[in-house]
């Protein structure tokens, strides 16, 4: 072998050692946390009837850009339990993997007709209320709102809620369509209209549960139907501006709307003001608006549940009720400018959240949001197909 | 007195050459393996066999025969999603459900096929696209100077030293609109207009060679480096010219080494599911696309397998017809 050859050899076989010694340090917190089924195992042994020994960890699978990192750290300050936080953006991937069972998740956050759907599989174990002592903070009206999914909320908490609507860049917006219909679903489902933005770009949520209702809230129809024949007609709309549409995803419009990349999002309530906020924060001269439209928006709940298997559920009971504690919930909401589901938070919240219609909707405009519930397997199986369909354009 | 006996043991068995195997079976699990073999009158060569049989038995037929038990199943909301195949009626009797409605569903709705045919399509352009960039490259390789060959070895395998998904992530900054391409292209003056690469199929095509080029270039190095060159230099004494004597001569010896590469490149690509999804647009339709919407937004497990197992069919069945063929067309000119 040349000396040339000699050296290479040497020089990966450094790299790989280097590789491996790297790879080794990180090692010990993976280890803590995979030592933690043989502790609970002796603990069960020695004395069934106590307190289950726990390690001081809680696996928290949230949707992405969805917490202020402070309030993790402040938990972990506050308890010294660790929080491993996971994060994920379709309601489908959280379902598979709970669905599949040992997720090794304590805290997941589905949204409230997938919880529904969960529970009747047999995914949650019961909160057991009595480590819940900041139950009384919760908002009747979510409360209200929440019980057709989890009647007695036996399984769940509300994290946040929010409406599906509009994101929009005003000037690109203005410039193409100066009586532009932004606070009607006109905006992207009339294809006259929809077609003068196709140059600058619209984007949607990749979620069938919410663009079809809501396609079917502008069409006048009943969005909650099951039946294939009406979904159909939002199916038949929606092809009609699907050439106009540039992608279908349902986290790349935050950064798109921010930089400037696209003009329009049909997307989630914060996820639009945090588009706003990146592009404030950047300064790039970009202005994102935010609106509900008149039609009706989709209402959606994270709900924080915690898995049957979960291998750390008094953690969990901890971690949620922490979030329950208005201070910590009015400062998440706060970061990310969504509405939460506790009355007590309200006073400690920003006047630019609490006051902006938009996060907390007038009572006018909550009579005409809409809730979906639970799709039966025949009704999933045409809504997909239809979405399928819409998405691939054929 | 040890090392006489390895030395024995060594030259007492048929040479194979190579030093990875002799060293397999110097490692004493495989010598306790064999010598218990022995004992049954099984001699250790076809335990040499048996090795990837059982790697193959173990990672690729059981789970295989639990996605077909799966695709004849039923949804289910339940956790795991679906129905149990068999259940122990009360008097004893064993009773099978085998439900053929997910197959069926195949044949009825066109998604599936359309789906088919596009992936296949997909990846046999993208085949030939590799096999036409790492043909060069490979040939480039064999042919230059010993001293070189490991050096330009490394820099095919280089890229796997980073993740794959970085990688092809890595093309969305290059291909969008205001990606390096564009600006590149806009700045030297070819371009007015940004190209739209991004989501479409060409960006999946560049996204499919870019990552498989090394698959399609290690074989084709192996085999070509391999050939004697001096068939060349009789060609050209004999008056061929080297384009003729390059079709002629090299093409058909590299013939196994294309074959190996277009194999490892087609195969992966069919049911590739990053790339198009990063990538490819929302109308670009991929089976691994399909399978993904039926298993995660259907949550149908058991048609999702079904589709698996069709996938599975189509590819090994021409597969294995190939490789008869090859076979026997090696045989007749032996």
């Amino acid at each position: 072998m040349s000396t040339l050859g000699k050296i290479l050899v040497a020089a990966v076989a450094a790299i790989a050692v280097a590789a491996l010694a790297f790879f080794m340090m990180g090692k010990p917190a993976e280890e803590q946390v995979e030592a933690k089924p043989e502790v609970k195992t002796e603990a069960k042994v020695e004395a069934p009837a106590e307190v289950k020994v726990e390690d001081k960890v809680v696996n928290v699978y949230n949707w992405s850009d969805y917490i202020d990192d402070q309030v993790l750290k402040d938990f972990e300050a506050e308890t010294g339990i660790k929080v491993v936080y996971d994060v994920f953006d379709s309601n489908d991937v959280l379902e598979t993997k709970l669905l599949a069972g040992g997720s090794g998740y304590d805290v997941v956050v589905p949204s409230a007709q997938f919880l529904a759907r969960q529970i009747q599989a047999g995914v949650f174990g019961k909160l057991d209320k009595a480590k819940l002592t900041n139950w009384g903070n919760l908002w009747d009206v979510v409360l209200d709102r929440t019980s057709t999914y989890d009647p007695n909320h036996e399984h769940a908490v509300n994290y946040m809620w929010g409406t599906t609507g509009i994101g929009y860049n005003v000037k690109m917006v203005t410039e193409r369509m100066a009586d532009a219909p932004v606070n009607s679903w006109e905006l992207v489902f009339k294809p006259e209209v929809a077609a003068k933005f196709a140059d600058c770009g619209i984007y949607m949520l990749d979620a069938a549960e919410e663009i079809l209702p809501s396609v079917l809230a502008y069409l006048g129809e009943n969005p909650d139907t099951k039946d294939p024949a009406v979904i159909a007609k939002a199916e038949a709309a929606l092809m009609a501006v699907r050439p106009y549409v540039r992608k279908f995803h349902s986290s790349e419009y935050i950064d798109a709307l921010a930089n400037g990349d696209i003009c329009i999002a049909v997307g989630w309530s914060g996820d639009v003001f945090q588009a706003a906020a990146r592009a404030a924060e950047a300064n790039n001269g970009v202005e994102v608006s935010y609106s509900a439209p008149k039609e009706g928006a989709f209402m959606w709940f994270d709900m924080m549940a915690i898995p049957a298997d979960a291998p750390h559920a008094d953690n969990a009971h901890t971690f949620i009720n922490y979030m329950m504690r208005a201070d910590v919930i009015a400062k998440a909401s706060n970061y990310v400018q969504y509405a939460n589901g506790n009355k007590a938070s309200q006073a400690l919240l920003d006047k630019a959240v609490i006051d902006n219609p938009s996060i907390y909707p007038t009572d006018e405009t909550m009579k005409k949001l809409f809730t979906i519930t639970p799709y039966d397997a025949d009704a999933q199986r045409a809504l997909t197909r239809s979405w399928t369909r819409v998405k691939s354009g054929q | 007195m040890l090392p006489d006996q390895l030395d024995v043991k060594v030259t007492s068995q048929p040479l194979h050459g190579s030093g990875v195997l002799r060293f397999v079976r110097e490692c004493p699990p495989y010598r306790w393996a064999a010598g218990l073999c022995s004992v049954f009158g099984i001699q250790s060569r076809s335990l040499t066999v048996a090795v990837p049989y059982l790697w193959l038995l173990a990672f690729f037929l059981a789970p295989f025969l639990i996605v077909f038990k799966l695709s004849f199943s039923e949804i289910l909301i339940a956790m795991p999603p679906y129905a149990p195949l068999y259940e122990m009626a009360e008097d004893g009797y064993l009773q099978i459900t085998l439900h053929l409605e997910n197959y069926s569903l195949l044949f009825q709705d066109d998604l599936y096929w359309k789906s088919y045919v596009s992936s296949l399509e997909i990846a046999i352009v993208s085949t030939m696209l590799t096999l036409m960039v790492g043909f060069p490259i490979a040939y480039g390789m064999a042919r230059a100077p010993r001293p070189w060959r490991l050096p330009l070895m490394m820099m095919v395998i280089l890229p796997f030293w980073t993740s794959f998904l970085i990688r092809v992530y890595a093309w969305i900054g290059i291909l969008k609109p205001e990606g390096f391409l564009n600006m590149f292209l806009t700045w030297l003056g070819v371009i007015d207009e940004p190209l739209i690469i991004l989501h479409t199929n060409i960006a999946v095509y560049i996204g499919i060679v870019y990552s498989y080029l090394p698959f399609m270039i290690l074989p084709l190095y192996a085999n070509l480096e391999k050939m004697d060159i001096s068939l060349l230099e009789a060609a050209a004494d004999l008056g061929c010219t080297p384009f003729k004597a390059f079709w002629k001569i090299t093409f058909p010896l590299a013939m196994p080494g294309i074959i190996a590469g277009c194999f490892l490149v087609f195969i992966p690509a069919v049911g590739e599911f990053v790339i198009p999804d990063l990538l490819g647009g929302s109308s670009t339709l991929m089976i691994g696309k399909t399978l993904w919407a039926e298993f995660f937004n259907n949550r149908d497990w058991p048609l999702s397998s079904a589709v698996a197992v069709v996938l599975l069919l189509l590819l090994v069945v021409p597969i294995v017809w190939f490789q008869r063929l090859q076979a026997k067309r090696e045989a007749q000119l032996n």
